[in-house]
């Protein structure tokens, strides 16, 4: 066990200060967005945070060179392997983001707005913490639930939850 | 060490069901053939499965290196007795499940209602599905289980929004936004180990990682721990779960259950055991694993949906699992790698379990069931003994399980440790409570006590048996008086499942030796190392 490994990376790895920067705006500007509560920033979030995390992978295959076909001298060529790596990344990426795009179609289908919305259970929580209860699962008489639910039922006319005939909506998914 | 009279299966449990999700796309106007592919293919899977684990016990870890590359270059897949043993349970639950699930779509299309679970999408997704966790319990480098983690997730947006019912899209939402930001988390990770180690091969990095300076090797860990945490769902990190899982069909849901989270545990114990064995993490995975029970469980006894009391339970056993982990010893990892076989049978049965109940009362909420043990004396039956089993009542499997960790974490005797104990105790208790609740309330109790019964189980009270409601969520207004019988292959199906959970009870001491033997190999690190990496690699 010799420590060939880590000699081998200080002598190529020279990290590019500019790609680190740029993966540093990209993550940190997706965070921000992500931390939104319309679907669609969301997702843009997480498209440049995917964005900047596959930067981070030009950053770790070190120096730019060569194309790195067989027979070229090693020490001139970049580093094939991260770019492999994150290839892949982007290819799986891309299509989730496709799928999540028709997932926030379809959200605003159902319920006419983009908006992530509040979880019912947290919802519930908060109105028997506020009227200081301890511990009813059910009221028959509170029928409000989130804002979007309402608008959902609303604009779609059916209910809402998994097969729960009748259902009130103040009651946990 | 390569000269197999046998030849090499690593492989197929990938390879099968890529095949068969083909296939199936391509016979999707023919339910019928689809279905035959599907059992075929994952009954072959289990058979393959076996077989593993009976190589890797008796020749010992079994590798194949990709695309013949030149060898710490390529692609590698590696079976050891842990991989092998996940395989083989995922593969029963899997394809158990996929019994539950054509049963109903059959008893569904039927009745001429919309499908739950639409069959022409639904068969290659589950085979895709299948393929990502076996390449994850494969993988012999971290972006191959990067890759495995994709695939897996990837067929699972698809299930947990089938239908496109406004509750599944808003739990899918929240589902695949968490999986995104852990992959993304994983990614980072694995781009920081590469920086530096310069490779991504788990067995070269047992080697590599040792040199790190600790600082170094502890960012790395804690990178990637993360990311596997997210999708193990432990403490900070599950208040997803209780969320999206509900929503999803019942065999979806079950599957989720059974298998998702253990992959990430998996990827945990691998990394735990075979990339930092002198973790200084161990306290922080304690804390977290002992947080994880006690307040999963607690969500689950607060609960009153059935779907979501389990949903907390499975987060609260977890705990039971990063336990085993956190303790670092053989024996710790031995508990918890039997923790886990026992864990994925028994939660899946539940939740095929729950299938039934909503099948039969129309609903899972707990206010609005009573009388289950009449209307179905052997759902009861089949809910009573899973119940007792996931809350460790002995002589059944949960209980071994449990003991097993308790013993370990009794071995190891610091004050954590044994507090740590002390919170397997009383989640188990508590966990028999919200069970017990639950037996209560919805089998025991008849119809007329249940405080917010509705017309849904108005044939029950008039004493027509069996009545269903509208399967489809989006149309569940009107309800479906029609008289309806559980369908027996779906009954069959969750009594196989219960039956394999009790089966491990009765192999208990054969699966408990091939755990510890299992352990002690991830705990030497060296049978890994040697079978994967050529002696020169390895210098």
């Amino acid at each position: 066990m010799t420590t060939t490994a880590p000699t081998l990376i200080e002598s190529t790895l020279q990290p590019n200060l500019t790609l680190v920067l740029v993966t540093v705006f990209l993550v940190a500007t997706g965070t921000a967005l992500a931390l939104d509560r319309s679907l669609v920033r969301v997702l843009l979030g997480m498209v440049l945070i995917g964005n900047g995390v596959a930067v981070l992978y030009l950053v770790i295959s070190g120096r730019a060179g060569r194309a790195p076909f067989v027979d070229e001298d090693p020490s001139a060529i970049s580093d094939p392997l991260p770019q492999a790596m994150v290839l892949t990344a982007i290819v799986i990426s891309l299509a989730t983001i496709g799928f999540l795009l028709a997932l926030s179609y379809r959200l605003w289908q159902v319920s006419g707005t983009d908006d992530v919305p509040d979880d019912a259970e947290d919802a519930r929580i908060q109105r028997l913490a506020l009227e200081d209860q301890t511990s009813s699962t059910y009221d028959p008489s509170e029928t409000s639930t989130t804002t979007s639910d309402e608008l959902a039922e609303e604009a779609t006319g059916v209910e809402q939850s998994d097969a729960e005939p009748l259902r009130t909506g103040s009651e946990p998914r | 060490m390569t000269d197999f009279p046998v030849p090499n299966l690593v492989p197929l449990p990938v390879l099968l069901p890529l095949l068969g999700a083909a296939l199936t796309l391509a016979f999707r106007r023919s339910p019928r053939l689809q279905r035959s592919v599907s059992i075929a293919v994952l009954a072959a899977v289990v058979a393959v499965a076996g077989v593993l684990v009976w190589q890797t016990d008796v020749r010992g870890p079994q590798v194949l290196w990709l695309g013949a590359w030149q060898e710490p270059l390529g692609i590698s897949l590696v079976a050891d007795r842990l991989s092998a043993l996940m395989l083989l349970v995922s593969g029963i639950v899997t394809l158990l499940v996929l019994v539950f699930a054509i049963g109903q779509g059959q008893a569904d299309s039927d009745e001429e209602n919309e499908s739950e679970t639409p069959l022409t999408i639904f068969h290659p997704t589950y085979l895709v599905l299948s393929a990502g966790v076996s390449n994850a319990f494969l993988a012999g480098d971290l972006f191959n289980l990067f890759v495995g983690f994709e695939i897996l997730l990837f067929s699972s947006y698809v299930l947990i929004t089938v239908g496109g019912a406004a509750s599944r899209i808003h739990a899918g939402t929240t589902y695949v936004v968490v999986s995104l930001l852990s992959s993304a988390l994983f990614l980072v990770g694995i781009a920081a180990v590469y920086a530096a180690t310069g490779t991504v091969n788990l067995a070269q990095l047992s080697l590599r990682i040792g040199d790190l300076a600790p600082g170094v090797a502890l960012v790395l860990q804690l990178c990637l721990l993360t990311a596997f945490a997210i999708k193990a769902a432990i403490f900070p990190m599950s208040a997803w779960l209780p969320d999206s899982y509900p929503t999803a069909p019942a065999p979806v849901t079950a599957v989720f259950a059974g298998l998702l989270t253990k992959v990430g545990v998996y990827a945990i114990i691998r990394v735990q055991t075979l990339l930092f064995p002198d973790s200084p993490l161990q306290g922080l995975l304690m804390w977290a694993a002992l947080l994880t029970m006690v307040i999963g469980i607690l969500g689950a006894v607060s609960q009153s949906g059935l779907k979501r009391i389990l949903s907390f339970t499975l987060v609260s056993h977890i705990g039971y699992m990063i336990f085993g982990i956190a303790l670092a010893t053989p024996h710790g990892t031995a508990g918890a790698i039997f923790y886990v076989a026992h864990h994925i049978t028994i939660q899946t049965a539940l939740f095929l379990i729950t299938g039934l109940v909503e099948r039969l009362g129309g609903t899972t909420s707990l206010d609005r069931l009573g009388g289950l043990a009449v209307a179905s004396p052997v759902l009861a039956v089949l809910f009573f003994v899973s119940a007792m089993n996931l809350s460790g009542i002995p002589p059944m499997s949960g209980f071994l399980a449990k003991i097993g960790l308790l013993h370990a974490g009794i071995e190891v005797g610091t004050p954590l440790a044994w507090l740590l104990v002390v919170g397997g105790i009383v989640t188990s208790l508590l966990t028999l409570y919200a069970l017990a609740k639950v037996w209560s309330q919805a089998f025991w109790r008849t119809l007329a006590d249940a405080p917010y019964a509705t017309e849904a189980a108005a044939g029950l009270r008039a004493g027509t048996l069996d009545v269903e409601p509208a399967t489809d969520p989006a149309t569940a207004v009107v309800v479906d008086t029609e008289p309806r019988t559980l369908p027996r292959t779906m009954l069959g199906a969750t009594a196989a499942m219960t039956a394999v959970g009790l089966a491990i009870t009765l192999v208990a001491g054969p699966l408990f030796a091939y755990t510890q033997r299992a352990a002690s190999d991830l705990a030497a690190r060296d049978p890994y190392v040697t079978t994967v990496l050529l002696q020169e690699v390895r210098r």
